[in-house]
């Protein structure tokens, strides 16, 4: 392990006071087995302490720190320098989102979105004493799903989303999928009306992006196609 | 910047400070009550860390195996080496089967047996079964719920909201002064009942499993209200930290039937724990790890031993582990099918914290003098449920249930009870920290000072502990304190000010880490995770006792009146073999 010495454009905006975003420059010197979050800690902490990003966990469960390098949406923790050629890193927020500072969006309407698709399980069944029976093959189906991490990276990435803000996008998409796919789960049908319409599911058109950043490669995709067909199964 | 005065004033029945498992728990129970509560939490909720818990949540449902809450009981009074209270221990192992239950039929997806009920596997020290788990993402899927159901119950989340102050005058809790951190400025919360769910603070520690978050903020507050910390001495180190990252690796791992090996290829628990092997308690293994380390049998001699899974098989590890296999593929280039994982303890759980009863009101002296309006549950408090060790899986229990019992209380109090008035002048504290750290003339960064401490922490109140070199840690973080006084920072803007952020968590850490260094310095047996090389063995006659430290202007002062609550009947103290 040894040091070396980086190239790191920060895309740093202030609402306050800066007219636009613009690109800063740093060249820390960082262990060459960094990630990009130690890369980030490493300027804040020892070179411009106003520089302003989200990160908690550091093990790729919180969901905090996922933000776009070299073009790709990444969750800066678990990702190390070396996932990228060379030694350069342009690093700026999830695009998509409103800038509050620096590498740090609004996340608000995400998760309000995320309520829309009433993410909780609906019961019309009686509760047991004990609990409900699953069984493993019916676990199975959601086993991916409740992976995520909302951590953002795939709604952010995803094109159906930046033109038209009223999406619902693949997070609460997935969400959706969740409680629909739960064999404990009584409320597929209100769920699938909430969105069975243009800014929901059908605003997907099938491009990908979603499941190519997603850090914790969950077959987003696949789950929302298998939505549009109980979409409109339920249509039918 | 000026902060003259509250951007806003909240009156509120409840406030919970903090939204992990503990606190998000108890806000649910209140808002089911019908009451208005209001969650306050420097990160979004689900970045909470009991997110990052993997292994499971204990509970004898016994669905795999024989299993009672008596032997439940059994294995946690044993596990906490005798200093848990056993009354909180009986109410908690009675508590956990209806606690999972609830969980379940809230939607907490589980993995399942094969006749469809809810899983469970091996645990350290856990004599049964009786982690109820999915797959190694517990944790991340029990808080997911229970956001999900506080939203469907209307609780009010104020997400980054950084608690700066708690308004407590004569012993009554009147509410809470938060930072804004999203847009700057103070603002007042004026309520009836408060809890602190704040989690736990391994941060002071420079190898730990914790989030950046885990700095203990409450623990700090509470000592400049004048009140006291709990067996603070107590901290748990990890068998299984990711080395270098210090990244948890399931315990889970290990209930799958993973080893541990020196450089001698040698399961070397064997020499330690010869019945449990890998599955002692974590206390012990991380002992038993560090003593290997220290003998010069860590891998290539360096300071690292080995977790292995290759035996368990890829398709278990991938249905079982994922979340380890990806850890340790993503951090360290190990391909944990093929290879073992380098591994270390790390600083993991704090069996300390705020002092709180059986329903977790926070108590101001060893008597058990309520503190008014007060509550506190999960990782910042101590109830104390773990004693002088945890076992793995209790924790998210302890979080879950005493947040549930602890929301039943609140509720009640907040329904019997009027709003207390503010102090005078309520901002002036919270004014006063920030105007030093920015307005400052000081020429310290906060973070060498962090570092400092982390390094020194872990150096001298680590694993193995001796008198002579926490004196000397003593003397840092007393030299430390009076340089954090020098610090101001770069960020003076009210936007997203993390250089603010980490310089009031730094001053937190600074204070709660002295009561740590004390206790344990005064602790002069080795209990639990509270090992000292000059004292090595337990001493019941004179330390069946719990530790209160407050900090006065003279320093520390520390109370050892508070006995520890022992059923002599059924669980005298005994030898603690594995």
């Amino acid at each position: 392990m040894a040091k070396v010495k980086i190239k790191v454009k920060v895309l740093r905006y202030n609402p306050e006071s800066d007219p636009k975003p613009y690109w800063k420059s740093y060249e820390p010197e960082v262990e060459d087995d960094s990630t990009i979050l130690d890369i980030l800690n490493t300027i804040h902490w020892n070179i411009d302490g106003t520089l302003s990003y989200r990160r908690s966990c550091r093990s790729a469960i919180c969901g905090s720190c996922a933000m776009k390098v070299n073009g790709r949406n990444i969750l800066a923790c678990e990702t190390s320098m070396h996932q990228f050629k060379g030694d350069k890193f342009r690093i700026e927020p999830l695009p998509g989102f409103k800038i509050i500072k620096d590498l740090v969006v609004d996340l608000d309407e995400f998760f309000a979105k995320l309520e829309r698709i009433r993410p909780y399980l609906i019961l019309n069944k009686s509760i047991p004493d004990k609990e409900f029976y699953q069984s493993p093959e019916d676990f199975e189906q959601i086993v991916e799903v409740i992976n995520c991490i909302l951590c953002g990276a795939c709604t952010s990435s995803c094109p159906s989303l930046w033109g038209n803000e009223n999406y619902l996008g693949p997070a609460a998409l997935l969400k959706a999928y969740r409680f629909i796919a739960d064999s404990r789960d009584d409320g597929a049908d209100e769920r699938v009306d909430i969105i069975n319409d243009r800014n929901g599911i059908w605003r997907c058109h099938t491009i990908f992006n979603c499941m190519e950043a997603c850090p914790k490669d969950i077959k987003i995709t696949e789950y929302l196609s298998r939505l549009k067909v109980k979409a409109t199964e339920n249509s039918i | 910047m000026k902060v003259d005065e509250a951007k806003k004033y909240h009156k509120i029945d409840a406030v919970v400070v903090g939204a992990g498992l503990a606190g998000m728990r108890a806000a649910l129970e209140i808002a089911k009550n019908g009451r208005q509560v209001a969650v306050l939490s420097k990160v979004y909720p689900t970045r909470s860390h009991s997110g990052a818990a993997q292994g499971g949540i204990a509970a004898a449902l016994a669905n795999t195996s024989e299993d009672s809450p008596e032997l439940h009981m059994f294995d946690s009074v044993k596990g906490s080496d005798y200093l848990a209270d056993q009354d909180v221990i009986e109410l908690f192992v009675h508590e956990a089967i209806k606690t999972v239950y609830d969980l379940e039929h809230m939607g907490v997806p589980f993995s399942r047996t094969e006749d469809g009920r809810i899983n469970q596997r091996p645990f350290g020290g856990h004599s049964a079964p009786r982690a109820c788990f999915s797959a190694d993402v517990t944790g991340h899927v029990l808080l997911h719920t229970l956001y999900e159901q506080c939203v469907k119950h209307h609780v009010h989340f104020y997400s980054e909201f950084q608690v700066f102050s708690l308004l407590i005058d004569n012993d009554i809790s009147r509410g809470v002064v938060a930072w804004d951190v999203r847009n700057g400025g103070l603002h007042i919360f004026h309520a009836k009942a408060v809890m602190l769910a704040t989690g736990g603070y391994g941060r002071a520690f420079k190898i730990t499993s914790n989030a950046h978050a885990n700095t203990g903020d409450a623990l700090g507050l509470i000592l400049e209200c004048g009140l006291p910390l709990e067996d603070m001495e107590f901290v748990q180190f990890h068998p299984t930290g990711l080395y270098k990252h210090g990244i948890l690796l399931s315990e889970a791992a290990r209930g799958e039937g993973a080893y541990i090996i020196n450089n001698q290829g040698e399961r070397f628990m064997k020499n330690y724990a010869p019945t449990k092997m890998e599955l002692g308690p974590r206390d012990l293994v991380s002992r038993s790890e560090q003593t290997e380390i220290n003998e010069g049998r860590g891998i290539d001699g360096k300071d690292y031993v080995y977790l292995d899974l290759r035996h368990i098989g890829k398709q278990r590890i991938m249905e079982r582990l994922p979340q380890v296999y990806d850890l340790a593929l993503n951090y360290l280039n190990v391909d944990a099918i093929t290879q073992a994982i380098p591994i270390q303890p790390t600083a993991h759980y704090s069996m300390g914290g705020i002092p709180a009863n059986i329903h977790t009101e926070v108590i101001k002296d060893a008597k058990g003098t309520v503190v008014k309006g007060l509550y506190s549950a999960g990782e910042a408090a101590c109830h104390s449920l773990h004693g002088a060790n945890r076992l793995g899986t209790n924790s998210l229990q302890d979080a879950v249930t005493f947040g549930r019992i602890g929301g039943a209380y609140m509720s009640e109090f907040v329904k019997a009870n009027g709003y207390e008035n503010l102090p005078a002048n309520p901002l002036d504290s919270a004014q006063a920290k920030i105007s030093a750290l920015m307005d400052g003339k000081g020429k310290e960064r906060y973070s060498p000072i962090r570092e400092e401490l982390q390094a020194s922490m872990s150096k001298y109140a680590g694993v193995f502990r001796c008198e002579e070199e926490m004196l000397k840690l003593k003397k840092i973080v007393k030299e430390l304190q009076g340089r954090f006084k020098e610090v101001t920072i770069d960020d003076k803007g009210p936007a997203y000010n993390l250089d603010l952020q980490e310089a009031f968590e730094l001053g937190n850490l600074l204070s709660f880490s002295e009561t740590i260094v004390e206790g344990a310095l005064a602790r002069k047996e080795s209990r639990g995770a509270h090992y000292r090389n000059d004292y090595p063995t337990r001493d019941d006659k004179n330390w069946l006792k719990h530790t209160l430290a407050w900090k006065t202007a003279e320093g520390v002062k520390l109370d050892h009146s508070k006995d520890v609550v022992i059923f002599m009947d059924r669980y005298p103290p005994q030898e603690r073999k594995y």
